[in-house]
Formats: structure tokens, sequence, C-alpha cells
């Protein structure tokens, strides 16, 4: 690790302040991510600018929504009630997650821009896109099996590693941003990028802009919402396979749906074919096959991750067919 | 945990422990202590560092300090093969703090280290010089080695040292590697390939044929406590020279000693290394680069050095276990009886150290084959050099050879118990010896019934829970008995107690309290009173803490130091002393003095003895006697492992819903430690079975998963409640009736998952670990 300086921000405004006057600044959360990284030299900022006395608080909008501070641990997230009745997929994303020591450090900001796990891209002795734009990538034919069938390119096939921020896509979450320009919204879904050609680019944010808040819009039928992760032990692993689900009954039409998918996406995976095959279709299995076929259209696996299409195929049936049935009992799940 | 039989009524309890006779010959005496009855053996008596380690008081080997000690980083190879071109060490050298930068081109002239099991003295892991020139023998070889006033400034500058290398071809792809095997020239001092009968021909002859491929990756050590040592060399006073003094995390300090003064050239008297406390070893605490390095770069900075791995630093220069490919092959008639048992194949090694994966070594001795065939091949590549690891050969070959077992069993429609039942040999398979203590078949009948083996379905994917398929497996364990050369004992008793001290080591066993116990009982006296010293090359002899020997290698020193002492307090008594007149074996040790056997009024306490001799304290050393026992019998520890395991339709993952292991390991010394010994055994093989494999670039030759992120063991939710049984019928020819207790647990468990998995799904998976994309 290379030494650096450290600063604590008392807020977002002063944060922006201090990036904009540092040389190669980085915001630091819980530096679960982040500080792993430095030790490996695979991040080497100058300077640290400590976020966590953002905004802690978990607040109700008007509409019925949350707004989360960027601080907000993930383990406090994920035990806040209104979160647990309101958007209970969220909760279990979290705590699907990482171990209760970690949880307990992270905040919501650093979740969201938390790097990929590719073995390559941790190792400097290897060649990485993503760590050196243009080095090649020994992913491709190396150890894949946690790595991504969609949204990959020829330079990189990394998949972003959260299942925090795979919820968040589910429920179609806004981040709030302050930057140096001042501040915007992006919805989630929006926030990071597919690799493309410049796989060392991950999100849409501009130089020095910090998240700030994450905002839950109202979703009733997310009462019933569920997050189901396939690993490679019981805990403490990172996801194969995971899948967030949601439906809304209208009789025996689907009359809505949220699906999105952890492990196999460069980004967090909103299976949008997949939701625009099952809204307004009959709730029967034959809809639920040809919607996850059209999902699974676009996959493009390699030898070492193959086998997650077919995990990805049973496991988005089993988890749509289970909340079909939740909805139809009642929605007790 | 529980006895099968315990034996234990309170009257029949023998009042004192006369010494031991030849429990090694074939007409000897057993020792007493292994009798039934014994108070104090078996009794589940708590850790006596307990409090220690759980207060932070027990001080690990990087925990320790010298005055002016500098810390210590390493630069790892990024090449398999090939030199070192260039080196660049300017900026690490310009960093504050910074006190050496230590590379081929300025370390200390070195001997090659002595190889473990080539050389008597060796407890080096490979032969290749250390730090001595440009050349490169694996991704992962320490090219530099930093030593800085904190560990962070280390760090940072071994960070901004640039190597550039001359690659060249390096085989690191073990498909092609394994093209190329050869026949080793010896597998742990015996034949790499054995034949009785011919095994091919029985097999082309045969009613019932199972004839598959099994898949083992490699694993690496992940002690709890990485590799550290904490040294100095120390000028003696009057100009007696200088002494190399470490503490490290040792499982072997005596052989560390002998291999040290060779690479450095100096009397082993000038080595001192203690190692009171390690956190695991399992075979991978011994000597690595890492200490030679740090002793010579000491000896180059004139200060003492702090050299702690960092989890990836452990991946770098600390074998692990090597994979391995291998063919079983079984002929059956009809009534499952084996006509032919063939288990043979590769194992990746490396041309620099001695360890071909004893993978058929279980199979010499557990099925009554009429005709049998065992050979290895190794296939050499450039990698760090494979090591011990957990009953090495045993863990992975019990996988396959079980699960084929287990196929043989479905072939023939038949209870894989039952199979096992009809193929129990009478005598050993291979050697024809008479096997000294085998009561596989009622530890497997007694498991059975305590598991509830009888619900099992016969025919695969019998049982449903919802979206889980539950299926149930068995495996046999097993593991051999060892006691090496080497061990002496030392007894120092003062009239409040004992002292026994030797050359062992507590990685975390529990030894310093069971053999607290022994000597407690052995000599007569309150546990309170016996101190146990341990982990310390300036003890006497020396004990390799490996092979599950430990044990019975202290207990046989003990025995013969006992002998010396009884026969030196006798040669104190004078004529009026109720002693007079008996000879050692006429005596027992009991309630803290010597008694005559059968005579409760003929007694004289030690303190009596040494006060009449107007001695304060007597010492004596004794050798053990020598290993005869091995020469005479087949000694095996035995075990069947049961598990109950679901897999999910939906998903393929499995979960271990229940786990047994019933044992036939001799007599258990303590109940609680030993039942700690096979679980942790067991849970390694749950790891084994389930998710352990080193991501092993075949490209590159470079370990990908160096960290416990990335390269799993189980965690607490992957782990059942474990049940864990034994027969606790001594062995009549070793020391206290005992067997080690320490590798076992590991052995059959990755079969009797894969079995347990085949029962409820009907897949077979014979490629390690069982990942759920296996089962889709
Ligand atoms: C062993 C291990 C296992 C794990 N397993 C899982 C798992 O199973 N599932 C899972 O989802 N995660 C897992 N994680 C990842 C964990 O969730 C993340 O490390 C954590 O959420 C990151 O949060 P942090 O606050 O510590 O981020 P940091 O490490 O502090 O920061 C991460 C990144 O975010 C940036 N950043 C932080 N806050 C802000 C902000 N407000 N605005 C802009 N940028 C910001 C930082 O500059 C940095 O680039 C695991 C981690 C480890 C170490
Ligand atoms: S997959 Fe992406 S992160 Fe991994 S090595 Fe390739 S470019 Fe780097």
């Amino acid at each position: 690790m290379n030494a650096f300086d450290y600063h604590q921000a008392a807020d977002g405004t002063q944060a922006i302040e201090q990036a904009v006057r540092c040389q190669q600044a980085k915001y630091l959360g819980g530096g679960t991510n982040l500080v792993d990284l430095m030790r490996e030299t695979v991040e080497r900022p100058q300077t640290l600018i400590d976020v966590t006395r953002l905004s802690r608080d978990i607040t109700d909008t008007d509409g019925g929504g949350l707004i989360i501070g960027a601080a907000v641990t993930n383990a406090a997230l994920a035990g806040d009630a209104r979160v647990r009745r309101r958007y209970p997929l969220l909760a279990r994303a979290i705590l699907s997650g990482a171990s209760a020591q970690i949880r307990n450090m992270a905040t919501v900001g650093g979740n969201l821009l938390q790097r990929t796990r590719c073995a390559y891209f941790y190792d400097t002795a290897t060649r990485c896109n993503k760590r050196e734009p243009g080095a090649g990538c020994d992913a491709l034919e190396g150890f894949h099996r946690y790595h991504a069938i969609f949204g990959t390119s020829s330079s990189c096939i990394a998949t972003h590693p959260s299942d925090m921020a795979v919820a968040l896509v589910a429920l179609d979450a806004r981040v709030h941003l302050r930057g140096p320009a001042g501040d915007r919204q992006l919805a989630i879904t929006e926030l990071h990028r597919e690799p493309g050609e410049r796989p060392d680019l991950e999100t849409e944010l501009q130089p020095e802009e910090l998240i700030v808040a994450v905002e839950l819009p109202p979703l009733a039928m997310a009462v019933h919402s569920q997050y189901r992760k396939v690993r490679d032990r019981a805990s403490y692993a990172f996801a194969l396979v995971s899948v967030a689900s949601m439906v809304e009954l209208d009789g025996d039409t689907i009359a809505d749906t949220r699906l999105a998918l952890g492990g196999v996406g460069t980004k967090p995976w909103r299976a949008w074919q997949a939701e625009a095959a099952l809204r307004g279709q009959p709730a029967t299995a034959a809809t639920l096959a040809a919607a996850v076929d059209a999902e699974l259209a676009a996959a493009r696996p390699l030898p070492g991750n193959t086998f997650k299409v077919e995990l990805a195929r049973r496991l988005m049936i089993a988890e749509l067919s289970q909340r079909l049935s939740d909805a139809r009992n009642g929605g007790d799940a | 945990m529980s006895a099968l039989d315990t034996g234990r009524s309170g009257d029949t309890q023998p009042a004192g422990v006369a010494l031991a006779g030849d429990y090694w010959r074939p007409e000897g005496r057993p020792d007493p202590l292994g009798e039934k009855g014994r108070s104090g053996i078996g009794a589940p008596l708590s850790r006596v560092d307990g409090a220690d380690k759980v207060t932070g008081g027990a001080r690990f080997a990087g925990e320790f300090r010298f005055d002016g000690m500098l810390y210590a980083a390493l630069v790892y190879s990024t090449i398999a093969n090939g030199r070192i071109f260039g080196i660049d060490t300017r900026d690490a050298e310009s960093l504050d703090g910074v006190a050496l930068v230590m590379t081929h081109q300025n370390a200390p002239r070195l001997n090659t280290p002595p190889v473990f099991l080539r050389a008597p003295n060796g407890a080096a892991g490979d032969d290749h010089p250390i730090m001595q020139t440009d050349r490169v023998h694996w991704n992962g070889q320490p090219v530099a080695l930093v030593l800085a006033e904190t560990q962070e400034q280390a760090d940072a500058a071994a960070e901004s040292i640039r190597v550039d290398y001359a690659a060249e071809p390096a085989m690191t792809d073990f498909a092609i590697a394994k093209t190329q095997a050869r026949q080793p020239d010896n597998l742990l001092g015996g034949p790499a390939e054995i034949r009785v009968g011919d095994a091919d021909s029985a097999l082309a002859a045969a009613a019932y044929r199972v004839d598959a491929t099994y898949t083992t990756p490699r694993h690496n050590h992940n002690a709890i406590e990485p590799h550290a040592l904490t040294l100095a060399w120390v000028n003696e006073p009057e100009g007696e020279g200088e002494t190399l003094r470490i503490h490290d995390a040792s499982q072997c300090v005596d052989l560390a000693v002998a291999s040290l003064a060779e690479v450095f050239g100096i009397d082993i008297s000038r080595i001192h290394i203690t190692s009171p406390f390690v956190g695991g070893g399992f075979g991978g605490k011994t000597l690595w680069q890492h200490q030679i390095l740090a002793a010579a770069a000491a000896k180059l900075a004139g200060r003492p050095v702090r050299l702690a791995l960092s989890r990836e630093g452990v991946y770098r220069v600390v074998g692990g276990r090597a994979c391995t490919e291998q063919r079983v092959a079984l002929g059956a008639d009809d009534r499952g009886r084996l006509q032919a048992l063939i288990h043979s194949g590769v194992a990746a090694m490396t041309r620099h150290n001695n360890l071909p994966e004893p993978f058929f070594q279980a199979t010499k001795c557990l099925y009554a084959a009429d005709h049998i065939r065992l050979s290895i091949d190794v296939a050499d590549m450039h990698m760090l050099a494979n090591t011990f690891m957990r009953a090495p050969g045993e863990s992975v070959g019990t996988f396959a050879l079980e699960s084929a077992l287990d196929e043989l069993a479905d072939q023939l429609g038949m209870d894989p118990l039952e199979l096992r039942a009809r193929n129990e040999p009478e005598r050993d398979p291979t050697s024809g010896l008479a096997f000294s203590s085998r009561h596989l078949l009622e530890a497997a009948r007694a498991g059975a019934e305590r598991f509830g083996w009888s619900e099992r379905s016969a025919t695969p994917g019998g049982r449903h829970d919802g979206e889980w398929q539950i299926g149930m497996g068995c495996a046999t364990a097993t593991y051999p008995y060892m006691r090496m050369p080497g061990a002496v004992a030392t007894i120092t008793l003062t009239p409040d107690g004992a002292t026994v001290g030797i050359a062992a080591h507590e990685m975390g066993m529990g030894t310093a309290t069971v053999q607290t116990q022994v000597a407690a009982a052995r000599l007569g006296l309150p546990v309170e009173k016996i101190a146990f010293r341990y982990g310390d090359s300036q003890l006497a002899g020396s004990v390799l803490a490996g092979g599950s020997q430990q044990t019975a290698a202290i207990g046989g020193a003990v025995i013969a130091a006992q002998r010396a002492l009884v026969t030196e307090l006798l040669s104190l008594v004078d004529e009026h002393s109720p002693l007079s007149g008996l000879s050692p074996d006429e005596i027992e040790c009991r309630d803290a003095g010597l008694g005559a056997i059968g005579d409760g009024s003929r007694f004289e306490s030690y303190r009596q003895i040494l006060a009449s001799a107007g001695r304060s304290e007597l010492c004596v050393e004794a050798s053990a006697a020598e290993s005869q026992e091995l020469g005479n019998w087949s000694m095996h520890s035995f075990g069947t492992i049961f598990c109950e395991a679901g897999v999910n339709a939906v998903t393929g993952e499995v979960r271990i819903r229940r786990l047994l292991g019933s044992f036939d390991c001799g007599r258990i010394l303590n109940a609680k430690t030993a039942a700690s010994q096979f679980r942790g055994g067991m849970i390694m093989g749950l790891g084994m079975a389930l998710m352990e494999e080193t991501l092993f670039d075949a490209r590159s030759g470079r370990v990908m998963n160096p960290s416990l992120a990335d390269y799993h063991v189980p965690v607490q939710m992957d782990v059942p409640e474990i049940e864990v049984m034994w027969t606790d019928i001594p062995d009549p020819h070793t020391p206290m009736g005992a067997h080690g207790v320490g590798e076992i647990g590991i052995t059959g468990v990755g079969a009797a998952v894969a079995n347990a998995v085949y029962n409820a799904c009907g897949k077979r998976v014979r490629d390690l670990p069982i990942t759920l994309d296996k089962l889709l």
C-alpha cells in the first residue's frame, strides 16, 4: 500500500471541495473494498476523503418511499423496520452478502461502487483491461466461473459483485448525486456502465461526483418481493446467480413484475426482456418459460460459466413461480 | 460424543501403573495404561492452555520481540520458470525506514537445505538454492526481501521493487504434464508399485466391474495462524560466538534446527528454536524459504527480524496438496467379493521434492481382494513443491476408492456397508501381516445404528423435502499408526511433582493436555502436579508432529523414562524402605509414590524417597524403544463416515444435513480433545468434498485465489451437527493402547459426501470439489 493523506469530510459539500483540491483523491466509505484494493496496489490514491460522516439517516418520503443516506451502513439498512416491511428483498439481498463484520462497516455508497472480484483484476502480475486499459484480459481464457454472461465485451467479462445493487435495480431506485457542478439524480439502472471498449470506466459518475443518497420509490408489490442467491457455500461467498423478483397479479394476468439478476451481469442486471414478456400475460408456466428464454437469448457464456445459463433459467422460473403462488395466496411468502 | 463401550466402572479401577513391558513384541505385555477403567485416561480434561489462548496470554511466533527488530516483506516471482534479468531496488532502498534490500545479488552464501523425506535431517520442502542465483523455479518464488523499521515501510518498499524476467517454457498444465508422467523411485520410502497376483486379468474376468477415473484438485494450507517467525543472531558472552535464536511456528523444531545448521554451515548447538504455540500445522509448518531468508537477512543487516507471511505469502512459499488423477477398477463376483482391485494414477510433483501424493496408501490395507495392483506416477511441473497436508494420500485416495466401492454396491444392488463387510480381510492384503487391532466392522455397525442407516433409500432419488433431494452415503476412513524413531523424554521429579520434557509440539491438537494427563496417570500424580514441556529444540530427542504419530512417539519415550525413573528411585532407597529388595517390574506408580504390585502395605512416596536420599530432585532421560511393532503387525486406525446430504433439485446446491464418524483408533486418551480432532478433520473433509480448490492457472502456473475470500473453506453454515463416536478398544501393541487421531477424520469424508449426493439425486460426481454446476 502506498502512503496517502487522509481527510474526514463533515458533509458532502466539503467532501467535494476536498476532492477538487487534492490530487488523485478517492472517497472512502467503510473501506472494505477500497482498502483491500490499496493493499493489492490495484488502487493507489494519494488522498482518501472519508465520507462516512455523510448522512446516516433513512427518512420517509411523502409518497411512501425512503431516502437512504449514502453513509448508512449495510447492516443498518438491512435492519431498518421500514425496509424489512416495504422492501424485504433489499434486506434479504444485503444479508446474503459478505459477513456481519463487513456489513457493519460497509456503506450504501461504497457498496454500489465496489469493484469487481475478478481474480485477475486483483493480481497485478496478470493482464487486465480494467486495471490497465489495453493490456488484455486474462480471464477470457482463464478462470471465469464467477464472470458475467450478460453485458460482456471482448475487453472484459467481469461481474458487478453487489447483491444490494441488484435489489435496488429491481426497485427502480434513484441515486442522488452531488458534484462540483451541483446536484443531480440518476436512475440506478443508469448508474453502472457495460464495459465495451473501456472496462476501466464503470459508472456514469463525473470526476469528484459523490453519491449522497439513494431513494426508493413507493412500490406496493415490493411488500412481497424476494431475493434468492445461489453460491458455492452456504454463506460468505459471492453470487453465482441471484434473482430479485416480485409480481403483481390481476386475476390470472401478470399485471406488473420486477426481475433483476446478480452474478451474471457486468452491471447489476435488470431483466428487461423477461419483464416485457411477462407484463400483461397470463400467469402460466408457458409465459414464464418464454419470458426467461427471452432474457437468456442475450447470454454470452464462456466454457467456465456456461452453467450459469441453465442455473439462471431454473432460478428465475422457480422464483417467479413462487412469487405467483404467493400472490395467489394473498401474498404471504 | 459417545464411546461404544466406555468400560468405566469405579470398583475395578487398578490402583497403580506398573512399568510398561515389551508391547512391541509378538508375545509382549500391553502397556497397562491402555487397560480399561484407568482413572484419568480418556477423561474429557479441558485444555491446560485454554485460558491462555482465549485471553491472549499464549504468545505465538509472530508476537515475540527483540530489541532493534526489523520487519520483513517478500517479493514473489511472477513467472514459473526462467531467469531474473534485471532487478531494480533503487526506489525501495531510498524509502524511509528501509534497512536492507536482499536479492540474489547480495544474499549471503547459503547451502541448499536438506529435503524432507530425502535426507534424514531434512525439513525443507524442496532442494532449490535459496536466493543464490538468478533462476526462478516457480511462480511465487521469493526474489527479494526487504527489511524496514515498520511492517508498512517494508511492504511499501517491496511493492516498489521492479523485476524483469527472461521467461523460459514452463510445464504448468497438468493435462500436458500427466502425459509425460514417470514412476517415482519410492513412495514415502516404500515401493511406488505393489502387485498381488494379476489384477488386470482378474478384472477382465470379473462378473461385475467398476472402472472409473477420479480427480482431485490442488489444495493449499490455510492454518488460522499464517507462518511467522521472530529471530535474532545473538552474540554469546565471552567470545562464545553467535547463536541463532528463533521463535517459529513449527511442527518439527529439531529437524528445522538440523536443516538450518546445514544451510548456514554451523553446528546445531548454535541454533535454538522454540515454538510454544502453533496456530495449526496440518503438515505445512515445516521449513520453507521464509525462515531461511529471514535468518540470512538478519545476518546481513546485523539486526533481529520478524517475518510474518501474509495469507498470500503462505500460498506463494508454503506447498500444498498436489492434484491427482486416479483410476480405481474393481472386479467382483456376484456375491460382491473382490477379485480385482486396481488403484493407480498420477499426481503432480516437482523434480525437487520427494512426495508423490500417496493416494493408494489406504488401499493397501482395506479390502481382501484376490488380486491387487497399486501404482503411482508423478507429473513433473514448474510449481511450488507440494507437501504433506492432513492425511496426505488417504484423504484424496479414499475419495476415489470409497466412491468406486459405492458404485460397485450400486451395480450389485447391495448395501454398501454389506459390500465392505464381505471384503473385510483376515490379514493385511498386501503385506500379509496380522492386524494389531482392527475393529472396523464394529465401528461401522455401531455408527450405522446411531445414524439410522437403515432409513437409507436403496435407490437414488428416493427421498425429498421440498426442493431438496435427500440421500445417505457412507465410506471407510483409515489412517496408519506410526511411531517414528528419535523420541527421548526427560522426567524431573521433585517433592512437588514432575516435569516431563520432550521436543514435541502443540499445534492446537491438545498434545500438552493429553500428555499431562497421561504422565499424571503413569506416575501416579494428580494432573496439577505435572508440567509438560515441549516445543523447544533444546529439549531431549526429536519428535515430528506429523503422521498422527506424536502421541505414540511421546508415549514410547515416557514409558522408557518412567522405567528409568523407577530404577533410579529404587537405587536411592535403603534397606529400611518398604520397597527394599523390589525390582522395577514388581513396582507400580501410585498415590504420588512407588508401591509393590499387589501389596498395599509396601509403599513409599516420592517425597519420602527423595528426602531420605537427601535429594531435592531426580532427573532421568530415556529413549523410546525401537518401533518394532511396525514390523510385526499391520497397524492402522479405522472408521466409517456417514453422511446425509441434500441436493437442491433446482440449483444443484449441496447441503450436508448430518455427519457422523464412528472410529476405531485404539484407546482414546481424552474424550474432549479427541472429539475435536475427529470433528475438525471431518470439517476439513467437507471442505475437500464441496469447495476447496486452489485455482492454479495452467498458463502461468500462478495461484489465482491466494486468499480466504476466494479459496473457500466451510463456514459455520456449511457445517451441520457432527457426531463422533469410537470403539475405545486399546491396541495391545502401542503405548497407552492408543493410535493417533489427528488425520483419520478427514479420510472417507469426500466419498461419504459423494455417495450421499449420488443417493440423493442419482448423479455420480468423480471430480472434486462437488460444486453445484456438476449437478445441474
Ligand atoms: C470477503 C468479502 C466478501 C464479500 N462478499 C460480498 C457479497 O457476498 N455480496 C456483496 O454484495 N458484497 C460483498 N462484499 C463487498 C462488500 O459489500 C463491499 O466491500 C462493501 O459494500 C463496500 O462498501 P464500503 O463502504 O466499505 O466501500 P469502500 O471500500 O469504502 O468504497 C468502495 C468504493 O466506493 C467509493 N465510494 C464510497 N462511498 C462513496 C460515495 N458516497 N460516493 C462516491 N463514491 C463512494 C470508494 O471511493 C470506492 O471506490 C464482500 C467483501 C469482502 C471483503
Ligand atoms: S474480466 Fe475484466 S476485470 Fe477481469 S481480467 Fe478481464 S478485463 Fe480485467
